[in-house]
């Protein structure tokens, strides 16, 4: 039965979705991921031919937020055929079984399809201690191992799973480690965000599908298609930015007026994702628009740059308020404070050769006129 | 009127193309500081104003981005220069790999840092010590480029700033390539201080016009110190 998958079309229309609202979904997601007009008979091509993708998904050390954000998905099919009815033979926020039927539903899925499913995981992997994190008496370490080894491709859901998130920052007292430092030889794709936005990782999971390949990356294995640009450059209120028309607290003109949240701490220049674009909640609004700085989610040790609220972050090892213009400036003043002392012993010291008297014996001579 | 005769020689030591490389940094850096500071902190002086009537900002950006660019070049003059310039600009003079500039350094630390001594130092490009400093300032350049272009990269398509693509993802990301640079600028600051400095002691201790040197070039060196310096057995730094 397992060998005759049904297509995710047929599972579709088993369901009641109609032809038009098949296609609605297509085009949305042919937009998301910036594909010509073409691709979306691509997709369309793909759901209708291609058996289910079979896909494993993990909750390591995580808060379930990707799983969240993913069910709010903008477009209803996706979250309903991605997430609950066909692709997913093992989840374990929201699979029905629980105990040993669950344990065997994702082996069975190892078993049956050897190098063509994907193995999905939320959350960040400890290594200080493997027990922080045990599911069916097996560590995370040993079950990601497991089931990587004839996985097609790896998805890091969010911050955690892509770079550790929360429970890596500093002192990181369960050694947290993202999917990509703990395993090897097989592609992870870094879906980042705190959650990611869920059309994002619906358009990962798309192209997966549609072109059997892991979509393009950046040099931190993140898809090009939503981070290569950064929410700074895509925010609406950039052009504030560029005119120096700054909010400098929440409550003051620039606020109401909508200026650039840059000395708010807004995160907005160093990091990429798609929120400027995309945005959250069917597109409603991200968190700039709703007068918040960025935090800068989908960049790696985001928690360990702040203050979020400052635009600055700290220094490690001078507190955590003090930033470099700070310890800048007293270096600096130091080094004036020094200047000064090695004036004033410099003219007591070398008197002599200020003042330009010959050394006793020297053959230089004096004049005075 | 006090006036003396001293044996003096004049030693053509700053060639032409040193000398503006000097100043064409010395602008390129008090530039990038300024604008750069600004970058990381702006001033918020407008206020009840349309974005559309203004640019204010993202001129200080443009001009930090224009002087970056003359600064890497500059920068990349000055290494070739290291190879085909006189004796005082070649590169060897700038890493310490003799016994003799390391024993150099701690003689400048006990003559003109701690003044235990009043022993006057011969060198007559830079004392060893300040050529180890250059050294060290060099690699802050080269920091600064790297870091700087690396998150260029991502706002231009262009070739040389995409040679720096891959910075941002060796160093985990834009949040902390922006702090490394910023923490450097303040190198730039503390070294400016000490550099002016330096040159106003020297020129009021040695009066070999250091100073002015690096407008004309020529230092005036006492004679039996250059006459060490030609007639010396074992050159130090050897010449390679």
């Amino acid at each position: 039965m397992e060998n005759q998958r049904p297509t995710f079309y047929e599972e579709l229309r088993g369901k009641g979705v109609s032809r038009r609202d098949f296609i609605k979904f297509c085009t949305t997601m042919a937009a998301f991921m910036g594909l010509e007009a073409s691709g979306v008979a691509q997709i369309a091509k793909a759901f209708e031919t291609k058996p289910r993708l079979p896909v494993i998904w993990f909750h390591f050390q995580e808060c379930t937020c990707c799983s969240e954000s993913f069910i709010r998905a903008s477009h209803p099919i996706v979250a309903d055929i991605i997430l609950d009815k066909i692709s997913l033979d093992y989840q374990e926020t929201l699979m029905a079984a629980s105990g040993a039927p669950a344990e065997a539903a994702y082996k069975a899925v190892m078993e049956k399809h050897p190098g063509e499913y994907i193995v999905m995981v939320e959350g960040s992997i400890p290594t200080e201690n493997e027990a922080y994190c045990c599911i069916g008496g097996r560590s995370a370490l040993q079950i990601l191992q497991e089931a990587v080894k004839n996985c097609k491709a790896v998805v890091a859901w969010g911050n955690c799973a892509s770079a550790g998130c929360v429970q890596a920052a500093s002192p990181n007292p369960t050694g947290a480690k993202p999917v990509h430092k703990v395993i090897s030889g097989k592609p992870v794709i870094n879906v980042q965000g705190c959650p990611p936005i869920a059309d994002v990782m619906a358009g990962v999971v798309v192209h997966l599908l549609t072109f059997d390949r892991i979509p393009q990356l950046d040099g931190m294995s993140r898809p090009k298609a939503f981070y290569s640009r950064r929410v700074h450059d895509t925010c609406y209120r950039r052009a504030n930015f560029d005119a120096g028309l700054f909010v400098e607290s929440f409550d003051d003109e620039g606020a109401k007026r909508g200026y650039c949240l840059y000395k708010m701490g807004c995160k907005g220049p160093v990091t990429y994702n798609s929120c400027g674009i995309i945005k959250w909640n069917d597109s409603v609004s991200y968190p700039i628009q709703s007068g918040h700085p960025c935090i800068g989610c989908a960049e790696e040790g985001f928690w360990d740059n702040g203050p979020f609220y400052q635009h600055l972050p700290g220094v490690a090892g001078f507190g955590i308020e003090t930033t470099a213009d700070k310890v800048g400036l007293g270096l600096g003043i130091g080094t004036a404070v020094g200047i000064a002392a090695h004036a004033v012993v410099t003219n007591v010291r070398k008197h002599k050769e200020i003042i330009n008297e010959p050394e006793a014996g020297s053959e230089v001579e004096t004049k005075k006129v | 009127m006090r006036n003396r005769t001293t044996p003096l020689r004049e030693v053509h030591v700053w060639e032409l193309p040193v000398r503006f490389y000097h100043w064409i940094n010395a602008l390129c850096v008090v530039t990038l500081c300024v604008t750069g500071y600004i970058i990381g902190n702006p001033p918020a002086f407008m206020k009840g104003t349309e974005a559309y009537f203004n640019y204010w900002f993202g001129t200080v950006r443009f001009i930090h981005f224009v002087t970056a660019f003359v600064f890497f070049f500059n920068f990349i003059f000055r290494l070739y220069w290291g190879f085909t310039g006189n004796e005082f600009a070649r590169w060897y003079n700038y890493i310490p790999l003799k016994r003799c500039q390391w024993k150099e350094m701690l003689e400048v630390i006990k003559v003109d840092v701690l003044q235990l001594t009043n022993k006057k130092i011969d060198s007559i490009g830079h004392n060893s010590l300040a050529s180890f400093i250059y050294f060290l300032t060099f690699l802050i350049f080269l920091l600064q480029c790297l870091t700087g272009f690396g998150m260029y990269a991502a706002m231009s398509k262009s070739f040389l700033p995409q040679m720096f693509a891959w910075v941002v993802p060796f160093l985990g990301g834009d949040m902390h390539v922006r702090q490394i640079h910023h923490i450097l600028m303040w190198g730039f600051i503390l070294f400016a201080i000490v550099h002016m400095y330096l040159v106003f002691y020297h020129d009021y201790i040695e009066r070999r016009g250091v100073t002015s040197s690096m407008i004309g070039g020529w230092k005036f060196i006492e004679e039996d110190v250059v006459e060490r310096h030609d007639n010396r057995t074992e050159e130090c730094p050897k010449k390679i």
